[in-house]
């Protein structure tokens, strides 16, 4: 009886408690662990003690020219496919933004490409794109274009895997604008229909202005996912050929875990959650600047 | 009566254009599983042909694929299950107590990317023995899975009337009896929600087992992936073990439709 005043005492401590316990165990522990590391030449291959070597790792990222190359494809890579996604996915929820026959089968369809195992995604493209006997080029030829080399080229490295990445998250903002487009409100639209305007007039001067809270969010979310892609990345190219699509994810991971120099990949990795933990910041603030 | 049929046939066109391009790829990783790595390489493609068991009994059999479904299966519902059982009263005290900065802390862990835990956890897990074992590695896909429930059950509570435990308080009800016999079992909707994403993400995950699974508890991802290091890519049988992984979660999604769809879109569309 005595427990069940306590509990009900202190619900609002002991009923999050053990969540809380666990994120700080598996998560606050862990990232600060995280910034230690990266002050030390702590590495698997060396043999000596760890030394305390300051901001030393800092300084050796900045004059590394790995680093900046990874930044610029990080930012390529998501700009690129967060774009298009954004613009396809757009199209694709104001076609399918009203009722007909068939509509809950083609949100499922929708739903595929996001359930599926990235991994498994990632080796079939990779199929797709052999330049001899993928499905992509003998595409290309039936357009009487010649093949490319898709993976295998610098140029065509981060473009072949955005497309990946557009065919499986395109969709995703395709759904949340038609969540958000169910909640729009009706009047401005019989008011232009009286008016008289035309369809385009309808989304460029009405729909698009409702929606653009809802289409920021989903953008922002998708830019922070990108910025962290990997299973895709490190399945199809691993960052090759060369460097070519070593994003800042991929160099962290072939520093930490290719060549365990954590000193060094911890150094990254920090750079990494400044540049994540800043769009979330710009998230939070948009979120709050909508009143969404 | 003609210009109405017409117009049906340009939307389902349009419709067609529209879903052909995300879902031709599946059916080409689907219909290659059941071809020969001949087959698989012939150019022009080949659009009819005999299919054969062969590539699945490859991968079942020889493969071991069986072990990796299951410690795949544990792991996803291990993690699960256990971001459930301390998620749910988390979301529930952080609703109820308007704990947003809580909330907030919680939602770090589902943006901050996934490799910046694995250097500590990798280092400490060795340590202390746990590499390669289920414990390590449904913690670590807790850490997906928890902050997707508490943030899906936040959402839940927050639509839930006051109202309920109220008059469950009069009846004589103490505030964690209100939460297990009248908001839990209300809380059904949301409750799938949660655990179909969370399934889903720890069954798709990759990089925590990547790092911390070896050869006793790798995983479906990690097992497939061994295939391509090989010198010569047996196609077949990556399209096969493809298939065994993707088709669960196709399986999942079909049953739980609504429930994904929510999960996915929520938090972008209403705050």
């Amino acid at each position: 009886m005595n427990i069940n005043r306590f509990v009900e005492r202190n619900l609002r401590w002991i009923f999050p408690l053990p969540a809380a316990t666990f994120i700080i165990l598996m998560l606050v522990f862990p990232v600060l662990y995280t910034f230690y590391v990266s002050l030390t030449n702590w590495d698997m291959i060396s043999s000596g003690a760890v030394s305390f070597v300051g901001l030393d790792n800092y300084l050796a990222m900045l004059k590394e020219p790995r680093f900046y190359n990874a930044i610029g494809l990080t930012f390529y890579f998501t700009l690129l496919a967060v774009g298009l996604e954004t613009v396809f996915g757009v199209i694709i929820a104001l076609i399918l933004n009203r009722e007909f026959r068939g509509k809950n089968l083609v949100k499922f369809i929708l739903l595929l490409p996001l359930v599926a195992t990235p991994v498994a995604i990632g080796l079939s493209w990779t199929l797709f794109y052999e330049p001899t006997i993928g499905l992509a080029n003998y595409a290309l030829k039936l357009l009487g274009i010649p093949g490319l080399k898709w993976l295998a080229s610098n140029a065509t490295v981060i473009p072949s895997l955005a497309l990946v990445d557009i065919w499986q998250w395109t969709p995703m903002i395709s759904l949340i604008v038609l969540a958000g487009l169910a909640g729009l409100p009706q009047d401005p639209y019989e008011a232009a229909i009286v008016d008289g305007a035309r369809p385009l007039q309808v989304v460029r001067h009405i729909t698009l202005p409702l929606l653009r809270p809802t289409i920021l969010i989903a953008v922002a979310l998708r830019s922070i996912d990108a910025l962290k892609t990997f299973d895709i990345i490190y399945v199809m190219t691993s960052g090759g050929p060369g460097f070519a699509s070593e994003t800042l994810n991929i160099y962290a991971y072939s520093l930490s875990f290719g060549y365990f120099r954590f000193g060094a990949a911890s150094a990254s990795l920090v750079a990494l959650f400044a540049i994540v933990l800043g769009c979330c910041v710009i998230l939070l603030k948009m979120r709050k600047s909508q009143e969404l | 009566m003609n210009k109405k049929l017409l117009s049906r046939i340009a939307w389902y066109g349009l419709i067609a254009l529209i879903i052909i391009p995300f879902l031709f790829p599946l059916f080409w990783i689907v219909s290659s599983s059941f071809k020969t790595q001949s087959q698989i390489v012939a150019s022009p493609p080949l659009w009819v042909f005999r299919p054969t068991l062969e590539n699945y009994k490859g991968v079942f059999m020889d493969q071991n694929f069986g072990i990796y479904l299951m410690n795949s299966s544990i792991i996803a519902i291990g993690s699960t299950l256990l971001s459930l059982l301390i998620g749910i009263p988390a979301a529930y005290a952080i609703s109820r107590y308007k704990m947003q900065t809580l909330g907030v802390f919680i939602l770090i862990a589902r943006l901050m990317p996934g490799i910046s835990f694995l250097i500590p956890w990798f280092i400490l897990f060795s340590k202390i023995r746990l590499i390669d074992t289920y414990t390590a590695l449904i913690a670590s896909h807790m850490l997906v899975g928890l902050p997707l429930i508490v943030w899906i059950m936040i959402n839940y509570f927050d639509g839930l009337p006051r109202e309920l435990e109220e008059s469950a308080l009069i009846d004589g009800c103490t505030l964690q009896g209100a939460f297990v016999r009248v908001y839990l079992p209300i809380s059904g909707p949301g409750i799938l929600t949660a655990t179909t994403l969370s399934f889903l993400f720890s069954w798709n995950n990759f990089m925590f087992s990547l790092v911390l699974s070896a050869q006793r508890t790798k995983t479906l991802p990690i097992a497939i992936y061994n295939f391509v290091s090989y010198a010569e890519v047996n196609w077949g049988s990556v399209m096969a073990a493809a298939v065994v992984i993707i088709a669960p979660a196709i399986v999942l999604t079909m049953v739980f439709q609504r429930y994904v769809i929510k999960g996915l879109t929520m938090g972008a569309v209403k705050g």
